[in-house]
């Protein structure tokens, strides 16, 4: 049995030593908000936080992180940067499919919550682990710089 | 993909029909309560379409429903795959019916081709770029009808002249007196009333919400987490499998061992198939950890030794001979012997997959007499008829549930997983939903035609065109997914943006088609389906001629577009904006294309810069776009950012080829996709226009590919004729 905290709530699984984060999440806890891209830790559609921190859950071991905060995208909206982000995301109509959106809006929000005023080099830094096929990202660079200025 | 010509669809691109408009509306009172609208979208083909536009039943599958407590609901045909149609096709019922956006909700409609036939299609299906110009007329007049009866409804009950009425924001107004009505408290009596034959829509210059950039309505949820993919459905029960087809096309199951996979904690089932092997389990992670357990012999078939070399080889010999012709005026091969000069080449684009963020994936359960099927698919009616025959059941006994799409690009117009899902699920007891890995995504795609084309033209003694030939020499999709759509054995897709599309004057042009199959490879729909590589070619080609003529790429191709004021309006505006002309420094290069396809007239211009060591980076594209009457500015912006980007993906990096009957590329460390850090400006100027809707969703990607080439070669004088670029500078 593992104890995992994630969005703040307590949750004891049975679960494979080496089974992902992402599947965890997907196919036993049931948030699917958090996407498969690849498997493989290339695309950053699966990226939640650990303590704050971008990660892709498709290749960490979930056993690995008990009593970490794990956070994914359905609640990073009670975070200040991640309200920020999904406020932006909206007023700059990043999205087109969205399907990769949830993991580029993990990665923004802790960007900005690291660094509140990026450059384009950070921007490019923080973001280019995330693949987005709709191709949005001109938008993503706007609103990520939106999301400096708000309140 | 340009069904137009069998379609009988007229100049100003809505479809044309026998059928008389009256007959094409129809209401009655909802269940319960409110309004039900229901029209038939016009058909020009097939009794069927006849029987069914003539039918006075009320269908209760309709299309608009005004409800008492005011929503407007609209049973949607199109589906949301990122191009914005969950917004612009409410726009279009919404300017009509005065009602603000944010009122209107949608349904996603079921299966069935009868109601929500894609007139421009032929059947139930979403892609190219045809939803707006579908659905411009028939979802106005909807909502213009409904306002109507709504107002003839509240002045019924006023006792006053209707003309003294209006509609604004969801009620019903009596000028004289400012009596008011909400829609919802006329809803019921309206239902009642006859409909109108004859309607007037808006004009143009009447419209407040066309071509206002309106909020789009299906992202809030796409924010946090709450938007349903097809891959995020849960049913009760519901066990996860995961699948691999053989790796060589064509091949089948010989024999698979299960016993070490079958132990893993989880895995509940082994599935086997005729040509694959699934695996069944309680979570993805095993059955990911199954599927690697088994071990499994392929029974390769013919086509084992299948390589790309090959099947080029075999193209080059099939373009050697004439083929269908698309095109012919005057006489090419007269005016190319007269030429005071000809030149030559030959172009050749790759098999491309579409790598939607959201592998395929499908959702089934077959119970005792019926099955339901939960998918993201661009034709829905064509999942629940592959479900109804792998099952054996009369169409109406399969549900389907349409979902969000992480991304179509033509890929969910195929229905292939949803047939291997259904065969899967025929072995499992309850509902299961199959994902594919990102590797049997890529390897089992239905991949864009490799083209293999020449081009030739023969030049004047002032070096401008007086022949020009093209023949495009690849597999035909049409032959296998609208068999239909061919015309005298001419694929119409294969030779669109070439053969009827091509805007320059040319006296003497041949474009012809030689159909050829890879073997055992599938091709399919891609966006930006044939224009993509014709235009690549074409404006490839045009600017071979200009450099042979010593002239400026945009003079060239302004002299031969007299005849084309849209083509030669856009390339004027790209040209400006793009600051044609003004010098660059050493290394960079700016080119251009032009280009109409999807009744959309576009120009790019491409800024890029050749490293020392041949690495390529696009710095700034412009675009100038003049699709008609645009319904959502910022959709129309979006889509074309998009569509470049995902050009650029093509054109940079992308190939999938064969080597011993498979795919050699699986996931995106090996196929690769443009991320931001390599991401060019984009600017977009739309030109404002009355004209009718032209496509949007796919033709930003059509022409970025050759301003890209074109750029490259005006900075190092190296023409680019085949795609990928990929290393082609590094060896130069």
């Amino acid at each position: 049995m593992v104890t995992l905290q994630i969005n703040g709530n307590e949750h004891h699984l049975d679960i494979p030593e080496d089974m992902p984060l992402l599947w965890v999440l997907r196919d036993v806890v049931g948030l699917t908000g958090t996407k498969f891209g690849c498997g493989i830790a290339q695309c950053g559609a699966c990226t939640v936080h650990i303590d704050g921190r971008p990660i892709r859950s498709c290749v960490i071991p979930a056993a690995g992180l008990a009593d970490r905060a794990i956070t994914t995208i359905e609640a990073i909206g009670e975070t200040p940067s991640g309200r920020k982000i999904q406020q932006a995301w909206l007023e700059v109509e990043v999205i087109q499919c969205g399907y990769c959106q949830p993991g580029q809006i993990m990665s923004a929000a802790a960007l900005l919550a690291s660094n509140p005023n990026p450059s384009d080099a950070d921007i490019d830094a923080a973001m280019s682990g995330n693949i987005c096929r709709c191709g949005t990202y001109q938008r993503i660079r706007a609103a990520i710089k939106q999301a400096t200025q708000a309140a | 993909m340009d069904f137009e010509r069998r379609l009988n669809v007229r100049k100003d691109g809505t479809a044309g029909s026998g059928v008389s408009r009256r007959n094409l509306l129809t209401a009655g009172a909802a269940a319960g309560s409110g309004l039900l609208l229901g029209f038939y979208l016009p058909q020009a083909i097939g009794a069927e379409a006849a029987e069914a536009a003539t039918a006075d039943v009320f269908a209760p599958k309709a299309f608009v429903r005004i409800d008492r407590d005011d929503r407007v609901t609209l049973i949607m045909p199109q589906v949301e795959m990122g191009q914005g149609t969950y917004t612009s096709m409410p726009m279009l019922i919404a300017e009509e019916l005065e009602v603000p956006l944010d009122q209107v909700s949608l349904v996603a409609a079921p299966p069935d081709d009868r109601l929500y036939t894609n007139p421009l299609i032929g059947f139930q299906a979403t892609g190219g770029s045809k939803s707006v110009r579908a659905m411009w007329e028939p979802l106005r007049r909807a909502g213009a009808v409904a306002r109507v009866m709504l107002i003839s409804a509240a002045a019924q009950g006023w006792n006053v002249d209707p003309t003294s009425c209006r509609a604004e924001k969801g009620e019903v107004i009596h000028g004289p007196t400012g009596r008011k009505l909400r829609y919802g408290a006329l809803a019921d009596t309206a239902a009642t009333l006859p409909v109108p034959d004859n309607v007037a829509l808006k004009d143009a210059k009447a419209f407040k919400l066309i071509g206002t950039p309106a909020k789009r309505l299906d992202t809030p949820d796409k924010v946090n987490g709450k938007a349903l993919f097809g891959i995020d459905v849960k049913i009760p029960g519901m066990k996860i499998a995961t699948v691999a087809a053989c790796p060589v096309f064509g091949g089948k199951l010989a024999r698979v061992d299960d016993s070490t996979a079958i132990e893993i904690k989880g895995v509940r089932q082994v599935v086997r198939l005729a040509d694959a092997v699934a695996v069944v389990a309680d979570h993805m992670w095993a059955a990911i950890q199954g599927l690697a357990a088994l071990d499994i012999e392929w029974d390769e078939g013919p086509n084992a030794n299948v390589s790309s070399a090959d099947i080029v080889r075999q193209m080059d010999i099939a373009s050697q001979n004439p083929g269908i012709v698309g095109r012919r005026d005057g006489d090419v091969a007269k005016a190319m012997t007269g030429a005071a000069k000809r030149v030559e080449a030959v172009y050749q684009v790759p098999f491309l997959a579409h790598a939607a963020m959201e592998p395929m994936n499908c959702t089934v359960h077959i119970q005792k007499d019926g099955c339901e099927v939960w998918v993201g698919s661009q034709v829905v009616s064509r999942a629940q008829a592959t479900a109804a025959e792998v099952i054996g059941l009369p169409l109406e006994r399969v549900q389907v549930h349409n979902y969000l799409l992480g991304g179509g690009f033509g890929r969910r117009l195929e229905v292939d997983y949803v047939t291997q899902a259904v065969r899967i699920a025929k072995q499992v007891d309850g509902p299961v939903k199959m994902v594919w890995t990102r590797e049997e995504d890529i390897q089992h795609d239905i991949y864009r035609p490799y083209y293999f084309d020449r081009m030739a033209a023969g030049l004047d003694e002032q070096a401008m065109p007086i022949a020009w030939s093209h023949r495009v020499t690849g597999s035909s999709i049409e032959a296998r997914w609208l068999p239909s759509a061919l015309k005298d054995g001419l694929d119409t897709d294969a030779v669109e943006g070439a053969a009827e599309e091509l805007q320059y004057a040319i006296p003497n042009i041949l474009v012809d088609y030689v159909r050829h199959e890879p073997p055992g490879i599938l091709t399919g729909w891609w966006r930006g389906v044939g224009p993509t590589h014709n235009i690549f070619m074409v404006e490839s080609f045009i600017d071979e001629l200009a450099a042979e003529a010593r002239k400026d790429p945009v003079e060239y191709r302004r002299a031969l577009l007299g005849k084309s004021p849209r083509a030669k309006g856009v390339l004027d505006l790209a040209a400006e904006k793009a600051g044609w002309g003004q010098t660059l420094r050493q290394g960079h290069g700016r080119g251009v294309s032009v280009q109409y396809a999807f009744g959309s007239y576009l120009s790019q211009v491409a800024e890029i810069v050749v490293s020392k060591e041949g690495e390529v980076r696009v710095s700034r594209v412009v675009c100038a776009v003049d699709c008609g009457i645009i319904v959502n500015p910022d959709t129309v912006k979006a889509q074309i950012e998009g569509g470049i980007v995902f050009g650029l993906s093509a054109a940079l990096f992308d190939e999938v080829t064969i080597k011993d009957g498979r795919a050699e590329q699986s996931n995106f460390n090996d196929y690769r996709v443009l991320r931001i850090n390599e991401m060019p400006a984009i600017e977009v100027y739309l030109v404002p226009s009355t004209e009718a809707p032209g496509g949007i969703g796919e033709p930003g990607t059509v022409g970025v590919a050759p301003a890209l080439t074109n750029a490259i070669f005006a900075a190092t004088g190296k023409r680019i004729r085949k795609l990928p670029i990929k290393d082609q500078l590094r060896s130069a």
